[in-house]
C-alpha cells in the first residue's frame, strides 16, 4: 500500500511542478500578481509530496517490504537499521528520489526565505526551480521509479554492497546532493535575471548566500567522500582523480569562481554577464556529473547502474537546460550592461585572475575525464588518464592562484597601488620564504615540492595575518572595535586559512608518507615512520551480516606501548563480497594505518600493509573550514537587510565593510539591527 | 591613448599567459595517456615495448602463484584467446579472484615478462570493466571467424 502512495505522491509533485514551473513564470512576464503568487504555495506543496514519497520509500526499506524490487537489490532483513536508510539512497533510483527531494526543498527554502525579494523575482527563481524539477521527475517516472513492485515478494533482499555500509557514506550523497542541487537556485536566480532583464547589486546579494551555501555543502560532501576513499578501500589514497571524482570537483571548482565573481558583482556590479555564465555553468556541470554518473559510460567504482536509456534522458535533459540557458543568455545579455571601471591593479582584477586560473582548472580537468570517453566513442581506442596529469597540470595552477590569494584581500577595489601593496607584504613574502626553506630542512629531506607547498601555506597564513591586523588597526584608529568587521570578511579569511591548511595537509602526506607492504608472522614487527608495529595474530568472528577475520597489531613509539589497532578482513555473506576495514590511530600530527592483505601459509601468517600519514587529517580539517567560513561568511547581517533599505541605495552608498578599508568601519545602519 | 596602450599590453600578456598555460596542458596531457590493450593485441605487438599500459582481461583459473617472501604473485591475465603472464608485488585488491575480470597498469621489463605496477579489481563482483568485456567479445569473433574458416 505505501509503495502505491508513494508512487502517488510522486505523480502529484510532478503535476505541481508542472504549474510551479509556468504560471508563476507566466505570470511575472504579464505582472499577473494572482499567477505569481502561486510560485510559493506550489514550492510548498512540491516538496511536502516529494516528502511523502521519499518517507514510502524509506518506510518500504525499514520494514523490509521485499516486493518492492528497489529494496530487494539494495537491503537486506539482517542490514543493521542504520544502513537500511542509507540503503535508500544507495542504488540509481534512490537517489534519483534524494535529488528530487533536494531540489523541491531549495525551492521551499526559497519560497520560506525570500520575504523580502519583490514578487517577480520571486515567482521567476521558484518558477525555473519547478521547471527543472519537472525534467527530473519525468526522468524518475519513466526510466527508473523506485516504487516497482515484484511479484511475488522475495524472501529476502540482495543486500546493499558492503562498500557503502559506513557512517561516512550513508551522509556522503546528502551532502553533496545539497551542493549539486544547491547549484540550481544560483541557477534559477541567474536566469531570472536573464528573463527581467534586470541585474545590480542586489540581484548579486540575493544570490550570493544561495550560491555559497550549495558551495559549502558541496565542499563537505567531497571532502566526506575523499575521508571514507581513505579509510575504506583500504588503499590510504584520500583522493584518486577517478572521473567521478573529477565529476563533482568539476562543479565546486566552477562554484569556487562563482562565489568570487558574486563578490565583484555585488560590490561593484561589474562581472554581472560572467557571473550570469558563472552560474549557467555550474548548475551544468553538476547535471553532467549526474549524467557521469548515473548513465555508467564511466569506468569507475560509482558506477554501479548501466543503463542506456537512462544515460540518453539525462544526457537529452542536459541539452535542453544547457541549450536554453545559453540561447536565453545570447538574447538577454547585451542588455545586462558592463557596471563600475576598474583599474589593472585593482580588487577586480584580482578575482577576475582567480576566475580565469579556476576555469583553466576545470578545462583541465575535464579533458582529463572527458577525452577517454570521446576517444571512446569514436572507437580511436580505450586511455585512461592517470594521476600524474592532473598533478603536473593542477600543482603549478594551484601555485599561482595560491599567490593571487595572499594579495587578493589586501588590493583595494577600482584602483590599487603596488609599491603599497609592496609594502604591505614584504614582511609576509619573506617570513614565507625563510619558513618554506628551512621547514623541509628541520623535517629531514629537502625537495622542490615539499618547499614549494609550505611556501604556499605560509604566504596564505601570514598574508591573512596581515590583512586582519591592518583592519583591526584601522578600525581602532576610527574607534571602532573588533567585532566591528563583518563577518563575511572573517568567513572569506577563515576559508582562505581552510586552504593553507588543506594545503599543508597534502604537502606533509605526500612529501613524508611511509608505507609497506609485508608478510607478517605472530610476534613479527615493522617500522615504519619512527612507529613499531608488532602482529599479534588474527582470530575470527561474526558480525551482523558478516564473518570477519580481525587482526591485532600493537603499535609503540620510542619503546612505549600507544595503541592497539584492529583492523578486520571482512566477508559478506550475502553478496558474496570480502572488505578491507583499516585499522587507523590517529593523530593532531599525523595516521598511523593498517589494513590487512591475505592468510599466508599455515603459521598464521599475513601480508600486512602498514603507513605512516603525516598530517593526512589536516586535508579533510582544511576543507571544514572552508565549509565554515562560508556558513560564517552567508551569516553577516547585510544578506538579513530589508529589500526596501537595500534598492534605495546605490552600490556606492552600501556599507561596504567587507573590503574596503578606506570605508569607514562602523556604518550598521539602525535597521540592520532589527532585522 | 596611455590608457588603451595598457589595457591592450593587459590583454596581450593576459592571451598570452592562457597560451602558455594551454600548451604546457596539453603537453601534460599527452605524456600522461594511458593506452588499454587486451592480451590479444599484445600477442601482436600492438602495445608499447617500453613505458607503461594497461592490460585487461580474465585472470586465469588456477594460474596464481604465490612467491615465498608472500607478496609477490604471478597470475594469467587471459581473454580466452591469448594469455599473458603478469607479476606483481603487493597486496591484491579484495575483489582480485581467479575467473573475474581484473585490469592491471604496468610494462615490460627487461627480459620481457609484464610487470604490473597496480592491479585494479572493481568493487561490484558482477561487474565487468567495459574494457575487457569488449576485449573479450573481440577475442571471441575473431575465433569464431577462423573456426568458420578452417569448416568451409
Amino acid at each position: 500500500m505505501l509503495p502505491e502512495i508513494g508512487n502517488i505522491a510522486l505523480i502529484m509533485a510532478l503535476v505541481i511542478a508542472v504549474i510551479q514551473g509556468t504560471f508563476p513564470i507566466y505570470g511575472a512576464a504579464k505582472g499577473n500578481v494572482a499567477m505569481m503568487s502561486i510560485a510559493r504555495p506550489a514550492a510548498a506543496a512540491q516538496f511536502i509530496f516529494v516528502a511523502i514519497s521519499f518517507g514510502c520509500l524509506v518506510a518500504a526499506f525499514v520494514t523490509n517490504d521485499f516486493s518492492v524490487l528497489y529494496a530487494t537489490n539494495h537491503s537486506n532483513s539482517q542490514l543493521p537499521m542504520l544502513y537500511k536508510v542509507s540503503a535508500v539512497w544507495g542504488g540509481h533510483e534512490g537517489s534519483m528520489l534524494l535529488w528530487m527531494l533536494m531540489i523541491a526543498g531549495w525551492g521551499w527554502s526559497v519560497a520560506l526565505f525570500s520575504r523580502k525579494l519583490p514578487l517577480e523575482m520571486v515567482a521567476r527563481v521558484i518558477g525555473v526551480m519547478g521547471l527543472l524539477a519537472v525534467g527530473f521527475f519525468w526522468f524518475v517516472l519513466e526510466t527508473s521509479n523506485p516504487f516497482e513492485r515484484i511479484l511475488p515478494a522475495l524472501a529476502d533482499g540482495r543486500d546493499l554492497n558492503p562498500l557503502l555500509q559506513d557512517p561516512g557514506l550513508a551522509i556522503h550523497p546528502p551532502m553533496l546532493y545539497m551542493g549539486y542541487v544547491g547549484f540550481s537556485v544560483a541557477f534559477a536566480f541567474a536566469i531570472a535575471a536573464l528573463l527581467s532583464g534586470k541585474m545590480d547589486a542586489t540581484w548579486a546579494r540575493w544570490s550570493r548566500p544561495w550560491t555559497t551555501i550549495a558551495w559549502v555543502f558541496l565542499t563537505f560532501g567531497i571532502a566526506l567522500g575523499s575521508w571514507w576513499a581513505y579509510y575504506e578501500l583500504g588503499w590510504g589514497g584520500w583522493w584518486f582523480w577517478d572521473p567521478v571524482e573529477n565529476a563533482s570537483f568539476m562543479p565546486w571548482i566552477v562554484g569556487t569562481a562563482l562565489v568570487h565573481s558574486l563578490a565583484v558583482t555585488e560590490k561593484r556590479g561589474s562581472f554581472k554577464n560572467w557571473t550570469v555564465l558563472l552560474a549557467i555553468f555550474a548548475f551544468s556541470l553538476s547535471l553532467l556529473g549526474t549524467f557521469l554518473v548515473r548513465s555508467g559510460v564511466l569506468t569507475s567504482v560509482h558506477s554501479f547502474a548501466v543503463d542506456p536509456e537512462r544515460g540518453l534522458f539525462i544526457l537529452i535533459y542536459l541539452g535542453v537546460v544547457v541549450g536554453t540557458s545559453l540561447i536565453l543568455y545570447a538574447w538577454r545579455a547585451p542588455k545586462v550592461g558592463l557596471g563600475g571601471r576598474f583599474a589593472l591593479v585593482s580588487r577586480e582584477t584580482f578575482l577576475l585572475t582567480n576566475n580565469v586560473l579556476l576555469i583553466v582548472a576545470c578545462g583541465a580537468v575535464l579533458l582529463g575525464t572527458l577525452y577517454p570517453l570521446v576517444l571512446d566513442a569514436l572507437g580511436v581506442g580505450k586511455i585512461s588518464v592517470g594521476p600524474p596529469y592532473f598533478d603536473m597540470v593542477f600543482v603549478p595552477i594551484m601555485a599561482v592562484l595560491v599567490f593571487f590569494m595572499g594579495i587578493g584581500p589586501l588590493v583595494r577595489w577600482k584602483k590599487a597601488e603596488i609599491p603599497d601593496l609592496v609594502s604591505k607584504l614584504k614582511y609576509a613574502a619573506g617570513v614565507s620564504v625563510v619558513t618554506a626553506v628551512l621547514v623541509p630542512f628541520i623535517m629531514g629531506e629537502w625537495s622542490f615540492m615539499k618547499s614549494l607547498g609550505i611556501l604556499m601555506a605560509a604566504w596564505i597564513l601570514s598574508s591573512i595575518f596581515v590583512g586582519i591586523r591592518n583592519r583591526i588597526v584601522l578600525s581602532a584608529k576610527a574607534g571602532g572595535k573588533i567585532g566591528s568587521l563583518s563577518r563575511s570578511y572573517y568567513g572569506m579569511q577563515l576559508a582562505h586559512f581552510g586552504v593553507a591548511v588543506f594545503i599543508i595537509g597534502v604537502t606533509m602526506v605526500n612529501g613524508y608518507e611511509e608505507d609497506k607492504d609485508v608478510s607478517m608472522n605472530v610476534g613479527d614487527t615493522v617500522e615504519v615512520g619512527g612507529y613499531t608495529f608488532r602482529f599479534d595474530g588474527v582470530k575470527s568472528a561474526q558480525g551482523p551480516n558478516y564473518e570477519t577475520q580481525i587482526g591485532t597489531l600493537t603499535l609503540f613509539h620510542d619503546g612505549v606501548e600507544i595503541d592497539v589497532m584492529r583492523p578486520e578482513k571482512r566477508y559478506y555473506n550475502v553478496q558474496q563480497q570480502v572488505m578491507t576495514e583499516a585499522a587507523i590511530d590517529t593523530g593532531i600530527f599525523g595516521d598511523r594505518y593498517v589494513s590487512l592483505g591475505e592468510p599466508l601459509g599455515t603459521r598464521g601468517g599475513w601480508s600486512v600493509r602498514v603507513y605512516s600519514k603525516p598530517f593526512v587529517d589536516w586535508i579533510w580539517a582544511g576543507c571544514f573550514l572552508m565549509g565554515v567560513g562560508g556558513f560564517l561568511a552567508v551569516s553577516d547581517k547585510r544578506y538579513r537587510l530589508s529589500s526596501r533599505k537595500k534598492s534605495k541605495r546605490g552600490i556606492d552608498e552600501t556599507p561596504d565593510t567587507e573590503n574596503d578599508e578606506s570605508a569607514k568601519p562602523v556604518m550598521v545602519s539602525v535597521n540592520e539591527g532589527k532585522v | 591613448m596611455k590608457q588603451r596602450h595598457k589595457r591592450l599590453a593587459a590583454i596581450i600578456g593576459g592571451l598570452s599567459a592562457l597560451a602558455v598555460i594551454t600548451a604546457l596542458l596539453l603537453n601534460a596531457f599527452n605524456s600522461n595517456m594511458v593506452f588499454f590493450f587486451s592480451p590479444s593485441d599484445v600477442v601482436a605487438k600492438k602495445a608499447p615495448q617500453s613505458g607503461s599500459f594497461r592490460l585487461g582481461g580474465l585472470v586465469g583459473e588456477g594460474s596464481l602463484v604465490r612467491e615465498d617472501d608472500g607478496l609477490t604473485v604471478h597470475f594469467d591475465v587471459t581473454d580466452n584467446a591469448e594469455t599473458i603472464n603478469v607479476t606483481y608485488k603487493g597486496i591484491l585488491p579484495d575483489l582480485f579472484r581467479e575467473g573475474q575480470g581484473v585490469v592491471t597498469q604496468g610494462s615490460f621489463d627487461s627480459v620481457g615478462n609484464f610487470v604490473a605496477s597496480e592491479v585494479l579489481a572493481k568493487h561490484d563482483e558482477t561487474y565487468m570493466p567495459p574494457e575487457v568485456a569488449e576485449a573479450l567479445e573481440k577475442a571471441e569473433q575473431a575465433a569464431k571467424k577462423v573456426d568458420n574458416g578452417g569448416a568451409i
